[in-house]
């Protein structure tokens, strides 16, 4: 039999987790794989339906505002602004994780809570966006933006916008509320009695995942 | 330090105990104290949860076939009166004839019931859910609480599709794939009013019940096999979920996606999907959309479906026919690869459903490519298939006569395939009842077929009873006869121009021939139909009445699950999970009529 002679563990053999992780996080891998194809789906949708129209307002003139600058014309700042928040969110998410490794219960809570912090200000970012976006005159089915050669636009601009930027909210959003529920956790020492901080690392996944998507969404909503 | 040391050196390692049921540490399988609510309804043990997948696929079963059994009476006889009709249909059916509204739902609901609620959640989720723990040797799915879920959301699902038989504008009636701008606007059809949102809501709820029971699948398959159950070690059944898990995970999602902007659409005045439009005389303001964005972003799941819905046919009439030739199953390695090979081309076929939408005919030479290479691997299975039951001894036990059908109708069906596949011959077939003819054969009537193999033969598990054969006998003679008497005239139908969706063909000459052929089919179907019902019959009377098992494995098989108990708890196996060194396929080996699983390979043992 050949478990007597093997001195090299047979990871695929059966009795292991092939990759050494738990269901939990393997299944975290698996859903994030599916939700990228959401986000895929939309966002080839709205590089569809932009290569078929024959001009696309541009995204300097559309996003130029900064709250309290009046009228100043401050292009693409704002989001500057709301991407660097999220990234920064993301240091912080790592700091949390790297503190549940270690079982440092207290750097766990400074860095969790950091990480709901940026999560909620990229949130209030967004929510001024959109606000002032609205009382500009556009939203879902209305858009009072002109393509870039002067033409009027079609609403697409704006529905895929709302529709887009809304879906990874909505992520963001949950992702803020799970991080929450784990930081309850980890006041209450249920992470401390279980022995690991792995579900820090699994909630860590799904954030770094919404920063991910949030890069791609980014560069095509306001760079492209 | 070889890079694996290094890799997993400063990990703990998990180890099956401590994954299983591990983080929480409590394993808890040991100590259930199961109330009727646990123990029937809010289910955590899988295979309480594959019985009520089954269950309520078999009642989804009989109300899509049912729908199918109304319009095929309209077909056949347009001029006659069904007074039944108006008792049950009401003021859809007045006069007892149905109006176009209600076919064009009937028809719709009959494709959404049978793809989604039957063949995907009732067939992968009930044999995902029964097999994969049972034959990798593991006591739960990864989270039996994950997967509990998975069937409520599904049985949500259900009750919403099934409100949405009873609102006042009738359900979704745009045809199964709910293609904008009929699928978007309300006013330009009664079935795209609150039928549609009803319909869209159903599906999402579906989407995630898919995507709980698939990340379930694919993590038990991969972490929670029990010692020596190697990747190549495990049964072809267990191969198939992992790859319909994996289909099911990845373009679920993109129809999800779809939807949402359809529901824009529909309820946001957006125009993602539609442009330049006009209902009932009145132009629309949407411009700039594209309704085939919708298609493409639905054949992207569409396609990928019907390997979701026949792989798992595949992996059980696998297994089916090894047991029951008492022979290896042939080109075990070659099964498993065309498995893969199908899972990837799966994914790269999808417009050839969109031929004559106005895909660009360069485009459109690479998907036939594609398409066409399909036929590799599904004949590689078809062979394997033929060989593992040459010069068998075969048992002709239903199971194993379904699994027969199975190959027959998959090779009948996938024929036409070959010519649909073909954007010059499929301009000229496309909606037309060849398509039908080729797709029931080659995914219902198969996928059908699959599933009744797997029922019969993993009843014993399931009820710890058989079902009555003698029963069996004739459901399958009359399903096959009869399968065949409905699809294969379609094809001629279709070849002459037939065109599917309509209403009433007796305004047309040239298929006043088909006239007679109509009804010759339409009475098929009523025999076809009543004898389901009577397989529905022997289902639930032998699971109070058939004959008792009296022997853990009844058809001498070499897999764990007949290595469990006659009734297994929760947790499967009493003591240890048997630890596994042989492949699952030794049958008639070195004068043994089989060896199972958990037997040690014997030095002087012949190699397979």
């Amino acid at each position: 039999m050949d478990t007597a002679v093997t001195a090299k563990k047979k990871w695929w053999g059966g009795g292991y987790s092939p990759f050494n992780v738990s269901y939990g996080k393997l299944m975290m891998w698996y859903f994030l794989m599916s939700d990228a194809f959401t986000f895929g789906a939309l966002l080839i949708s709205y590089g569809t339906i932009r290569f078929m129209s024959t001009s696309w307002p541009d995204a300097n003139d559309v996003f130029h505002a900064f709250p309290f600058m009046g009228h100043m014309n401050l292009p693409l700042v704002f989001v500057s602004l709301m991407t660097f928040i999220l990234i920064m969110s993301s240091v912080t998410m790592v700091l949390a994780v790297h503190a549940g490794h270690t079982r440092d219960r207290n750097g766990v809570v400074k860095w969790l809570s950091w990480t709901i912090v940026g999560g909620a200000a990229f949130l209030a970012c967004q929510a001024w966006e959109w606000t002032h976006l609205y009382h500009a005159g556009a939203w879902w089915g209305r858009n009072p933006f002109l393509n870039v050669d002067g033409t009027v636009a079609s609403t697409n601009f704006t529905n895929f916008f709302f529709t887009i930027t809304g879906f990874h909210g909505l992520h963001v959003t949950s992702g803020v509320v799970l991080n929450i529920v784990i930081l309850a956790n980890v006041l209450k020492g249920t992470y401390e009695q279980r022995g690991h901080y792995e579900m820090v690392e699994k909630v860590g996944l799904y954030w770094h995942f919404v920063d991910l998507v949030w890069v791609f969404v980014f560069t095509c909503f306001y760079l492209l | 330090m070889s890079n694996e040391a290094t890799l997993h050196s400063h990990q703990h390692e998990v180890t099956h105990g401590t994954v299983a049921h591990d983080d929480h540490g409590n394993g808890h399988h040991e100590h259930h104290e199961d109330s009727f609510i646990s123990k029937y309804v809010f289910s955590m043990d899988h295979k309480m949860i594959a019985k009520q997948f089954l269950i309520t696929g078999i009642i989804w079963a009989i109300i899509g076939a049912a729908f199918s059994v109304i319009f095929r009476l309209q077909l056949a006889f347009p001029d006659t009166s069904f007074p039944f009709l108006e008792t049950i249909l009401g003021h859809w059916a007045k006069g007892g004839h149905i109006t176009p509204e209600a076919y064009y739902a009937l028809v719709t609901m009959h494709g959404t019931i049978l793809v989604f609620f039957v063949l995907t959640a009732g067939l992968s989720g009930t044999f995902s859910n029964l097999l994969i723990p049972l034959q990798v040797g593991a006591r739960d799915m990864a989270s039996p609480f994950m997967n509990m879920l998975s069937y409520w959301f599904f049985f949500l699902a259900s009750l919403v599709m099934v409100a949405s038989l009873f609102v006042q504008t009738g359900p979704a009636s745009g045809g199964w794939t709910a293609y904008p701008p009929l699928s978007a606007l309300g006013d330009a059809s009664i079935g795209s009013k609150i039928g549609m949102d009803l319909w869209l809501t159903s599906m999402a709820l579906f989407v995630v019940s898919q995507l709980l029971g698939g990340l379930n699948y694919i993590s038990t398959i991969l972490n929670m096999r029990t010692k020596g159950m190697s990747m190549t070690k495990i049964p072809l059944t267990i191969w198939s979920f992992f790859f319909t898990a994996v289909l099911g995970v990845l373009s679920f999602p993109v129809l999800l996606s779809g939807f949402i902007l359809l529901l824009f659409d529909r309820h946001a005045g957006t125009s993602f999907y539609l442009s330049e439009l006009f209902v009932a005389g009145k132009a629309l303001s949407n411009e700039g959309g594209s309704a085939i964005l919708y298609q493409h972003l639905f054949w992207f799941l569409g396609h990928p479906e019907v390997y979701i819905i026949i792989l798992p046919a595949m992996g059980m009439v696998s297994e089916v026919l090894a047991v029951n030739s008492r022979k290896p199953i042939f080109g075990y390695l070659a099964m498993v690869g065309s498995l893969f090979a199908i899972a990837i081309l799966a994914f790269l076929v999808w417009a050839h459903h969109m031929f004559v939408t106005g895909l660009n005919p360069f485009l459109g030479a690479f998907f036939v490519l594609l398409t066409l290479l399909i036929a590799v691997p599904s004949a590689i299975k078809v062979f394997n298939w033929l060989t593992t039951i040459w010069k068998g001894n075969i048992r002709f036990t239903p199971a194993a006569l379904f699994g027969i059908g199975f190959v027959s109708t998959f090779i009948s069906g996938g024929l036409t395939g070959i010519w649909l596949g073909n954007s010059s011959i499929d301009i000229h077939l496309h909606d037309t009842y060849f398509v039908i003819a080729h797709f029931h054969i080659v995914m219902g009537v198969s996928a059908f077929f699959g599933m009744f193999a797997g029922i019969y033969h993993w009843y014993p598990k399931m009820y710890s009873r058989y079902m009555n054969n003698t029963l069996g006998y004739i459901h399958f003679w009359i399903t096959l006869v009869g399968a065949y008497c409905i699809f294969w005239p379609m094809h001629y139908e279709g070849m002459a121009g037939m065109p599917r969706r309509y209403f009433d063909y007796s305004n047309w000459e040239s298929f006043k021939q088909f006239v007679e052929l109509n009804k010759f089919i339409s009475i098929v179907v009523l025999i076809v139909f009543a004898t389901q019902l009577l397989f529905v019959f022997n289902f639930f009377y032998s699971i109070f009445k058939g004959r008792k098992l009296t022997t853990t494995n009844p058809w001498n098989a070499t897999t764990l699950e007949w290595t469990t108990p006659i009734h297994p708890g929760h947790g499967n196996w009493p003591g240890e999970i048997p630890e596994v060194h042989r492949w699952a396929y030794d049958y008639s080996k070195d004068g043994h009529d089989f060896i199972p699983q958990t037997v040690p390979v014997s030095p002087d043992e012949s190699k397979h």
